[in-house]
């Protein structure tokens, strides 16, 4: 126990942690993200984190709440924008870059204290407390529960909305899964790679365990080793290059997609 | 087996069912049943509302009027029209069989068998023809061991051999699990004389009846003319020889 503690006085097996629970949430959903194509909604998702952050900052309530509240919201108005047949390409830009906009406006109200607006864009792994990390790794339990217990249906859905209402399955209910399961993630992920990076974070270990993988379980569970790879590679980048933490993390995890791509190819 | 198959127990009953899109009426008072072990072929031409009956006997959207009514626990195979299979979904066609439910290897191997398409279980969805992708789709709705097998113009992408070839593996299969069959043709060529009923649909349901009875009725020829008379012709002929031979572009 006392070896545990002593270790978490550490902040880089914190940043360490963190980055490994971010990775464990976001390799199964950002299969997901993937196979169905939501990219741009993750990052309309994200950057709504932003302007959580605002508001919570201007009503004093914990960031994480806030961002959850309002990336909930965001995700809840995409995925009903979604299901009527809008035109998708142009809302999402649209939603995603005004709530980016909106919430960098809303922050510079925040009277006070001077917020330090590019650890909510790029990420503060570093600074992670152990509260934080509860934080983290409670989401992304939460989120890989949650994937886990609804994967069947959720595949079924994602292959074929017919053939799910066929043998009974609700694609609304599990595109509602998915979406909660968005809005945990970014709140969780804010800290570690911040609003502008998530989205990076849940699509490119999932794009580079396509290449290794013959079965959806088999790209899930690569998707979590590479983003834990992709974690563990940055930290150490930027702390022996002194780079910026949250992009190193995204580099390495870019540098890991071209290996598999080019590997594949041959 | 055929002497359970009571009156008033049908596997599942449409009541006069009306379908529009915004101005667009699409389905005007269809009614139908379907009772066990029968095969049921829905023809009609492009755009008569085949899909959308389809739609609405499934389950995938709601009538404006009207409803639908399964038998409770009614088991129901469904064959969707085709599966585009998003390349970045890494499958095997072995998972995509125990999705959504894990099923039994021996259940497999035996729906495998039954579609003719062992040896395939490794091999990746997106990457089969149409004639295999028709197979496996056919295998995963046998697994659930129906009593209603409801397929979606299942043999496009099939020439008219195959086509043929594959309505008589439907009607095997019946016989075989004596399971019920539903499917949509907009192609009448083959597929009439492996019918016990033939139900013509042109936004109403114009005739039905034995193929016969179907193709000598004046509604039904006003629709699709007088050319279908070297069609049966055609499927007689493929019945005099064995169908162990499938279609298949491996």
């Amino acid at each position: 126990m006392s070896i545990i503690t002593t270790m978490l006085d550490d902040f880089l097996v914190r940043a360490a942690l963190a980055g490994v629970g971010l990775a464990v949430a976001a390799g199964p959903l950002g299969s997901f993200v993937v196979w169905r194509r939501m990219a741009y909604f993750g990052d309309a998702t994200a950057h709504a984190a932003i302007l959580g952050v605002a508001l919570a900052l201007l009503f004093s309530v914990p960031v994480t709440a806030g961002t959850l509240v309002v990336a909930l919201a965001m995700a809840l108005a995409v995925s009903a924008l979604a299901t009527r047949g809008h035109a998708m390409d142009a809302t999402l830009g649209v939603l995603s870059h005004s709530a980016l906009a909106l919430g960098l406006v809303a922050i510079s109200f925040v009277p006070g204290v001077r917020v330090d607006l590019s650890a909510f864009l790029f990420g503060d792994i570093l600074s992670v407390t152990r509260a934080d990390l509860g934080v983290i790794w409670g989401g992304a339990v939460l989120v890989a529960a949650l994937l886990v217990w609804r994967w069947s249906a959720l595949l079924t859905a994602t292959m074929s909305e017919e053939l799910a209402v066929a043998s009974g399955i609700d694609p609304r209910r599990e595109r509602l899964v998915l979406t909660l399961a968005l809005a945990v993630v970014v709140a969780v992920a804010l800290k570690v790679v911040g609003a502008l990076l998530i989205a990076a974070m849940l699509i490119i270990p999932a794009a580079a365990a396509r290449g290794l993988s013959r079965t959806p379980e088999a790209m899930a569970g690569w998707a979590v080793v590479i983003g834990i790879g992709a974690a563990l590679g940055g930290l150490a980048l930027s702390y022996g290059a002194d780079t910026p933490t949250g992009p190193s993390i995204v580099v390495v995890a870019a540098a890991a997609f071209l290996g598999v791509v080019s590997v594949a190819r041959r | 087996m055929p002497g359970l198959w009571g009156r008033g127990m049908s596997l599942l009953r449409a009541d006069n069912l009306s379908l529009s899109y915004g101005e667009r009426k699409v389905l005007d008072g269809v009614s139908l049943a379907i009772e066990p072990g029968e095969i049921v072929t829905l023809v009609g031409p492009n755009g008569s509302g085949k899909s959308s009956l389809v739609k609405l006997l499934t389950g995938q959207i709601r009538p404006d009027a009207g409803r639908v009514q399964r038998k409770p626990d009614l088991r129901l195979g469904y064959v969707p029209q085709q599966l585009a299979l998003d390349p970045s979904l890494p499958m095997t066609v072995t998972r995509f069989l125990n999705l959504p439910k894990r099923r039994h290897p021996e259940a497999i191997r035996r729906a495998e068998g039954e579609t003719g398409i062992m040896g395939l279980g490794e091999r990746q969805v997106s990457q089969l023809s149409g004639g295999q992708m028709q197979r496996v789709l056919l295998a995963r709705a046998l697994l659930t061991s129906p009593e209603l097998l409801i397929l979606d113009e299942p043999t496009q992408g099939l020439d008219q051999p195959g086509e043929a070839a594959f309505y008589l593996h439907l009607e095997r299969l019946r016989d075989e699990l004596g399971c019920a069959v539903f499917m949509v043709s907009h192609d009448l060529h083959v597929v009439m004389s492996a019918s016990d009923r033939v139900i013509c649909l042109n936004h109403h349901i114009c005739c039905e009846g034995t193929p016969h009875v179907v193709s000598e009725a004046p509604e039904y020829r006003a629709l699709f003319g007088h050319g279908t008379g070297g069609a049966l012709a055609l499927y007689q002929h493929e019945h005099d020889h064995s169908h162990e031979h499938h279609h298949d572009h491996a």
